[in-house]
């Protein structure tokens, strides 16, 4: 990184932020202990002081951009504003100080916050029964396809494919390949939507399922979702919920609703809590009540008075994750769920909708927008005529907007539009903030038509400038060698 | 505009094959380069590995997107091209000819028929 000094760049020999107490037990010589082939005499550590440590970390720590210090709307991503409320929540020491090995006796305030969730995200997705377990998004979807696998099995039919829409997240048919199933792509129509017809021809006795997002990554609400659903259906295939834009329809439709047999939601999207930086986060899938039987075991439940955790699930794709999955974010998105309450969450999705449609008539006269579409969410729109007049291409768009104070949004994705910008402001940002993203864009546009060059070689004020992305990818550098 | 040649056939996945007796040179054309922006990896199959027409038979992985790359005719895999390995830029700067992705030994000729002529694929890549 241009100007920033690795740790390892600011050895001093000799130098160390730490003092072993003295040995207490005899000395042992690890080459003859262990073997001389694995003790290595140069391990090549820096050698600093606890300051210099601090002062290193810190420095890196603020040139993080995240939602708490400003916009970010990457399309697809949903990176609302997590209350700290959630955090406040999560770190009640009821919740952190229990042992996942604790009796069930002392352990009912959890219990109760598992099961209520299970029932909360049940009665919002309008499924039946839900688990907490999966870790995230890819790994929810990876769950509700051996769901989908093992109830197929378990009825005697062998189905190989899934279909997955051409404008679909990578991550559905990844998630289906790694399931075992062959995967089939149903391209979209005019409008953005699964093409009906050519769906109608895919679907026979081999297909196990469609994945779908709706609305989809267009941001486009899949409106002939019913009927789509009745195709599925009348072949026995299933019809499965990528709840990744769960964000635009909230308490206005659900899932369970529109025909869809196994939802997985992203926890760390919709319901706010803290995502983009690895991690944990919370991949919950729903069923209908003919798939309860497959889900992974236990789910939290209540008999009388009491809760406990149900291991009587005869057909269990087993466990998919340690203990009960990653509390953490069920707890805080929980908190959000309750603080918002039936009205609140449903507004959200209206205000998340108002923005994104909002922001999209302030910049559309500058890009290439389908005409007469209605968006919920999110939007997209392409940088297509930016390149054949100014030689400026959406990757260059993103850069420059750094220099502005903005995260980019998600670009080349969907990757049914040429030179995409997609869109997602949620609903947590106020109007001064989408009029100052908006002036930013019709900036860069003046600049584009004063010359591709500036904009090419964007950003210009961040402390990293542009990354060559190619030779990172093709000539990948992981450890330092000195 | 993106650079077609006459004596090629064409998928309306963007990938072109030439024929020579029964040898069948694959790879993507210059449209499908330019979209995809610069090439980082080039996944292919082993020689010996049958492909089916209309089936994937590996991938390209660009800066942007990983795009499956679809066989235009099915055969086994005579030759791959290994200089991909260390060079996946060659697919950007010479779609038709050091960038080459395999030869296969065409079993069916009849398969060539409904490809795409130059002239319509020309078409299909301006209607997008």
């Amino acid at each position: 990184m241009q100007g920033i000094p690795l740790i390892f760049e600011k050895t001093k020999t000799g130098k160390e932020g730490f003092r072993l107490s003295p040995l207490e037990v005899p000395k042992v010589d690890l080459s003859e202990t262990l073997g001389e082939d694995i003790v290595r005499d140069e391990v090549n550590l820096p050698e600093v002081s606890e300051l210099d440590v601090i002062r290193h970390y810190t420095e890196l720590s603020r040139m993080n951009f995240g939602v708490d210090n400003g916009f970010y709307p990457l399309g697809s991503c949903t990176m609302k504003y997590n209350p700290k409320i959630n955090e406040e929540v999560a770190a009640m020491p009821g919740f952190t100080e229990l042992h996942p090995y604790a009796p069930e006796e002392i352990s009912q305030g959890t219990l109760e916050v598992m099961y209520d969730t299970q029932n909360l995200l049940a009665e919002i997705t309008g499924m039946d029964n839900f688990t907490l377990q999966p870790a995230a998004g890819a790994h929810g979807e990876l769950t509700g396809i051996l769901i989908i696998k093992k109830y197929l099995e378990h009825k005697g039919e062998k189905r190989t494919k899934i279909i997955v829409p051409d404008s679909a997240h990578g991550t559905n048919p990844a998630s289906a390949s790694h399931g075992g199933f062959d995967i089939i792509k149903v391209k979209s129509d005019s409008e953005g939507l699964v093409d009906i017809e050519a769906l109608k021809e895919l679907v026979n006795e081999d297909v196990a399922a469609l994945m779908l997002t709706n609305p989809n990554t267009l941001g486009l609400f899949e409106k002939n979702i019913f009927e789509i659903s009745k195709i599925l259906h009348e072949k026995g295939a299933l019809l499965y919920y990528d709840g990744a834009n769960l964000n635009a329809v909230m308490g206005i439709v659900r899932p369970g609703d529109m025909g869809f047999d196994v939802v997985h939601l992203n926890l760390h999207k919709t319901f706010s809590t803290p995502h983009g930086g690895g991690g944990p986060g919370s991949g919950a899938v729903g069923v209908k009540a003919f798939l309860r039987d497959f889900l992974p075991k236990p789910l939290a439940a209540q008999k009388g008075q009491m809760y406990y955790l149900d291991y009587d699930i005869p057909h269990s794709i087993g466990k998919i994750h340690g203990f009960y999955g990653n509390l953490g974010v069920v707890l805080k998105a929980y908190a959000y769920i309750k603080s918002l309450g039936a009205k609140g969450l449903k507004e959200a999705s209206e205000i998340a909708t108002l923005n994104a449609s909002y922001l999209l008539k302030k910049i559309e006269d500058m890009f290439e927008v389908p005409e007469d579409i209605l968006f919920k969410h999110e939007f997209v729109v392409s940088c297509n005529n930016w390149k054949e007049k100014f030689g400026v291409r959406a990757l260059d768009v993103a850069k420059r907007l750094l220099d502005y104070g903005f995260h980019p949004p998600t670009i080349y994705f969907p990757l049914i539009v040429d030179e995409a910008l997609m869109v997602e402001p949620t609903e947590t940002e106020s109007k001064d903030t989408l009029d100052a993203f908006a002036d930013a864009l019709r900036k860069i546009y003046q600049e584009a038509k004063e010359g591709p060059d500036f904009l090419k070689s964007a950003p210009h004020d961040t402390p990293v400038r542009r990354v060559d992305e190619v030779k990172a990818a093709r000539e990948m550098k992981l450890i330092y060698e000195g | 505009m993106s650079n077609i040649p006459a004596e090629l056939m064409y998928t309306e996945e963007h990938e072109w094959i030439s024929l020579e007796e029964n040898r069948g040179k694959v790879g993507i054309t210059d449209h499908a380069q330019d979209s995809l922006g610069d090439v980082v990896y080039v996944e292919l199959p082993e020689v010996g590995d049958k492909i089916v027409k209309g089936e994937a038979f590996g991938s390209v992985e660009s800066v942007k997107a990983a795009s499956d790359l679809y066989a235009p005719v099915s055969g086994t895999v005579l030759e791959i091209n290994e200089a991909l390995n260390d060079g996946p830029e060659l697919v950007n700067k010479s779609p038709y000819d050091d960038g080459w992705m395999i030869v296969v030994e065409v079993e069916d000729e009849s398969e060539l028929e409904d490809l795409l002529t130059p002239e319509e694929y020309e078409e299909q890549v301006e209607g997008e």
